[in-house]
Parts: C-alpha cells; structure tokens; sequence
C-alpha cells in the first residue's frame, strides 16, 4: 500500500430523510482542526443518498471544501450493503489519509463494515482526535523509524474507566467514529461554496442486499438533549414518571434548560430513550448538569463527566455520583428541588 | 438450521469496578461473565431452537484463554447443543479486525444459517466484530436487533432494527449475521440438568491450525491498529460533599455556588 497516495480529510456527512445529521457538522470542525496539521489541508465530506445534492452547500458553510455525493435511488434509506459500497468506492478513488464517521447506530454498522472491506484499522467511539508522532516518544537506536503526522485517536473503555490512544501507522486511511456530542462545529460561513464532485457506482442488488419491509420513526421529544445548556437529570431516586415535574419546573428556570434521564428511567418506561444519558445513551457536556436521584453508575457518568459543574442530590452519601460530582448534596430531592426552583425563580425575577 | 452464536466472556463490571492501591483497574479481582449483549444473542438462538428443537442445532463459539471454557459451558447449560473454543498464543494481542478475521477463519470451516453476536462488548465497546465478521464471511449484516424471527421454508430472517429516532423491518436472506441488542430479550437462567448436561458435553477445541485465515491477518502483526499509550483514567478530583440539616440550607448552598459560577 503505498500510504504517501492517501491525501485529505474525510467525513461522512450522515443525513437522515435528507436532513444533514448535527454529527457531520462536528466532524467537519474538527476535520478543519486536523487538516491544519497536515501536509494536504483539504477537507472532504461524503454524502450519500437520493436526490442529497442540494445538501451539498451545507456542508461547505460548515466547513467542507469538496463534497464528494453518491446519488442512487437504492440510496434513499440507510441500508449496510449498498452505503458500505459507496463508502468503500469513495475511499478507494479519492484516497483520503483520514475518515471520520460519526459513531451513530448508522456508523457503528457502516464504519466497520467499510474497514473489513479495504483492509484497514477503525478505532470506535473516539472522544478525542489529535495529529502527532507515532510511536509517541522515539525508540532509542530507532529515531527514524518514528512517525510523523500520524492520526492520534483517543478512546475510553471499560465503561470509561480506562483510556486509550490508538494509531494506525501502516494502513490507510486512518479511520475513526466519533461520538455525537464531543466535537465543535464551527459557526457556519454563509454562503460558502464547496468543490462538487458526484462520482457513479453500480448498486446491482446482490445476496447481502437486505429489504425494508416497514420504517417506523419513533415520537421523539421536540429538543435534543445535548443541545441543552443546563441539564437536569433524573434517576430511579425520582420515584416515578409523574414525579418528573419538579425536574422540569427546575429546568425552566435556566435558558437552554433540559430535562434528561439515567438508563434506570428508561427502563421503567418513565421516559423515551432519546432523553437518556450515557454509555447507551448520549454523550452530554452541558454547563451544568444536574443528577437528581442518580446512583451514577459507570455508564451513567461515561455520558456526563465532560459537564463544565456538576451537582448531584442524592439521599445516600455513599452513591458513586458523589465521586464524580463538584458539588454534592446529601438529602431528600422531593424536598430540595422544589424549593431550589422557588429561590432561582426569586433571583431571576430579582435580576429582571 | 444451524445458528452459530458468538460469545466474549468479560470483566462483570455491574458490581462496581475495582481498582488497585495505585489506582490502576484490578481485572484480577472482578468476576468474568457472558457479555451481555452476547447472551441475548444465545437467548434469541434458544428461542428459535424451541420452536422446533429436533431440526434446529445451536453452536456456542468464543475465542480467547484456555478459561473461557466457563462461557461456553453456562452456555451449554443454558441449552446450547455445542461447543467451539478458539485459543492459541498466536491469536494474543488482537484489535478487532485482527479478532473478526479470526472468528471468521473458523467459521469458514463451520456450517451456518444464522450468525449471531452481540451488538458490543462491556470492556472494549466497539461494536465492531459483528459487522466485521459479516464483510470477511461475504453475508449480509443486520447489527442493533431488538427482535428477530426466521422463516425456515424461505430461508429469512427478519429483524426490528433500531437506530436513534426510528427503527426498520428487515428481511434478509440466510445465512445473515445479526448483533443483538440486550434489549433483545431477558436470556433463561440455567436449569440444574442443563449445568449437569453441560459437562458432559464436549468443546471442541481449536487452534490456529484449524483456522482458515492468513497469517498476517491473526493476532498483533494481523492488528492495523496500534495502542500508542493506555491508562488507567485517574478519577476526577473529587469535588464537595455536603450534608445539609435542612432543605433551606441545601438550597442555599447550590444557589451560591450558582452565584458563584455565573450561572445565575
């Protein structure tokens, strides 16, 4: 494999019923960061659809400088086969040294599925991407056999108990998914245009073709979660559904206020699962984030523990939130909460 | 029909994960389980199996040390039929395509209708094997499952595939290769004749040599990833812990450090 052929950033630009998934925006912020580091500054986004070409100036607001679109028909709806071919068919004709994709329950199929096909590394779930030197420091007797500008990707596991960086020196592209929630997009450049290039690829249907037989979109609740700048988040502790109000009356208090939930919630059928925080859920880094009634088991605070303050009301002192918490408070949330909501809404009326 | 379901035995990490004096994970001293996901699958191999028992043959595989016979073994007892570990020094030290081209180099020599693996494993999280195994073994892949059913006669499975705001119903010819969510199903307990049964049934043993797969597709040098540098995560500084005498006064406290912080 010649690696000095593969040249660019790569991200592939997730779109759902033809709307641009946020994930493609955050992994083109932080391509635009790693190119800068690189020899060939140019970022890329694949696109991949039916009739997705108008989406294409999106991305270069966002920062794309070309956008590479597949366009078929047996595109229109997610399927493995038929976007694992495209995918790959870019890969092996553009030749990017990086490719990102966003570790969506689209991408976690997509991603590995592509690697196996062109033979080379994927490290999951990435939660940090940086450009440097592999191996890190240089062997002794070894200087020249270090590499430089190589794709440093960092990722927890373990239910986020141990961290590791990993590198693919000697297979190209260097491919990564990324969590949603983790990278920065940046502020979009109105009425920036990117390089369009559209490509053709046979989608004959072949035996690992699946079909759609239903597509059931699921109500999910108006705001996204990680959006929110304020989190208040609840747990089993909360005692049930209708007890939620009390959260929500606090989240009103703040702008960019949200209510979300732990696994448990979920699970009890209090509250869908788009409003889940951690391992299984999403990945959030408010400004603040509340865990109300929230024992804060590992996979719980591997979705969390990115919050700039952190403030955990909890009746057991010995919950394993309070290792993760700035500020943690023993006592009785049904007590707490409301009357926290009543001093805030005091100040902010104060202050208006 | 034959269902091949593949298995990982992992640290359990539901008890609490424990740490050495230094900080370090202990792996030593946490109990090895069934990845959950990965029992679901079985579950889901099982239930098909109950529908007609005497034509249908489910095979438990897992690949790595010579101790995670204790995987395969609860899986025999859960009522799987038979037994497949994969072990070898040379298989050491593998990411996961290394893993998959493996795991595929036996089934290669295997025969199968359906393939089932769980969506992900608790220690490494990749979700990658599965759908990795599906692309080297040239079938389709179903991955995020949280139902399945077969139709024998016409040789499909259909699966309620779940992505983030919607799921899909999709029909597949076999042989397929499908992950399993946990959300799947609540896998059986084993039954004390199922445990006794389980050790008399044989598992089969098999080392690189009964593999079909190159040699540099295996282990570390078969590894296109690398680790760079791994630690231990050192816990976050722990932060205040207050035990308030009234709610007044815990309110108090979190609407200064509010102030504080500039958030109100």
């Amino acid at each position: 494999m010649g690696l000095e052929e593969y040249k660019g950033v790569c991200i592939f630009a997730q779109q759902v019923d033809n709307k641009i998934s946020n994930i493609a925006f955050e992994l083109l912020g932080k391509a635009r960061d790693l190119a800068n580091d690189l020899d060939n500054k140019q970022v890329s986004a694949v696109l991949i659809g039916s009739d997705v070409v108008g989406l294409a100036d999106e991305l270069a607001e966002y920062g794309a400088d070309r956008v590479i679109v597949v366009d078929d028909p047996a595109l229109k709806e997610y399927r493995t086969e038929p976007y694992a071919h495209a995918l790959a068919s870019v890969i092996n004709e553009f030749k990017p040294e990086i490719m990102l994709v966003g570790a969506t329950a689209i991408g976690r199929d997509l991603g590995p599925r592509v690697s196996a096909r062109i033979h080379t590394g994927l490290t999951a779930d990435c939660t940090q991407l940086d450009i440097g030197d592999f191996p890190l420091q240089p062997l002794p007797g070894k200087e020249d056999e270090q590499k430089h500008k190589q794709l440093l990707m960092t990722r927890p596991a373990f239910g986020g108990n141990t961290i590791a960086t990993i590198a693919c020196p000697d297979f190209r592209p260097q491919m990564a998914t990324v969590r949603p929630g983790v990278m920065q997009k940046i502020a979009p450049n109105k009425g920036a245009k990117a390089e369009v290039v559209c490509p053709k690829y046979d989608f004959t249907e072949n035996a690992c073709y699946v079909t759609i037989e239903k597509i059931v979109k699921e109500v999910s609740s108006v705001a996204n979660i990680q959006d929110a700048k304020v989190l208040v988040s609840g747990g089993r502790g909360i005692g049930g559904p209708e007890n939620f109000k009390i959260l929500e009356d606090l989240a009103a208090c703040f702008k960019g206020g949200m209510v979300s939930c732990s696994r448990a919630v979920v699970d009890s059928g209090w509250k869908p699962k788009d409003m889940q925080v951690g391992q299984t859920g999403k990945t959030v880094r408010p400004h603040v984030y509340f865990a109300i009634g929230i024992s804060g088991a590992i996979q719980h605070v591997a979705g969390m523990e990115e919050s700039d303050i952190i403030i955990a009301i909890n009746k057991d002192e010995n919950a394993p939130i309070f290792d993760v918490a700035d500020y943690g408070i023993v006592g009785d949330l049904n007590k707490i909460v409301p009357e926290l909501t009543k001093k805030i809404q005091e100040e902010n009326a104060a202050k208006a | 029909m034959k269902i091949v379901v593949c298995v990982k035995q992992v640290p359990d990490t539901k008890g609490g994960v424990k740490f050495k004096p230094d900080g370090t994970l202990d792996r030593a001293a946490m109990l090895a389980i069934m990845n959950p996901d990965d029992k679901a699958g079985l579950e889901a191999a099982l239930r098909i199996k109950d529908e007609d028992p005497d034509n249908t043959e489910v095979t438990v595989v897992t690949m790595g040390l010579p101790k995670a016979d204790a995987v395969l073994r609860e899986a025999l007892a859960m009522g799987a039929d038979k037994g497949l570990l994969i072990t070898d020094r040379v298989l050491g030290g593998a990411d996961t395509w290394a893993t998959s081209s493996t795991i595929a180099g036996a089934l290669k020599n295997m025969e199968y209708d359906l393939i089932i693996t769980g969506r992900q494993a608790i220690d490494g999280d990749t979700a990658q094997v599965g759908p990795q195994i599906s692309e080297h073994l040239g079938i389709p892949v179903i991955s995020y499952a949280e139902e399945l059913s077969v139709d024998r006669e016409a040789k499909t499975v259909t699966v309620k595939r779940q992505f983030d705001d919607r799921y899909h119903i999709l029909k597949a010819k076999l042989p397929c290769l499908v992950t399993a969510l946990s959300e799947l199903n609540d896998p059986r307990y084993m039954t004390p004749g199922g445990i006794f049964d389980a050790f008399q049934k044989e598992v089969t043993v098999w080392g690189r040599d009964k593999l079909d797969v190159a040699d540099e597709n295996i282990g570390l040098k078969g590894s296109p990833t690398v680790i760079a540098k791994a630690s231990d995560k050192v816990a976050k500084g722990k932060g205040e812990v207050v035990t308030p005498e009234t709610p007044q006064e815990a309110v108090d406290y979190i609407a200064g450090k509010l102030k504080e912080k500039h958030v109100i």
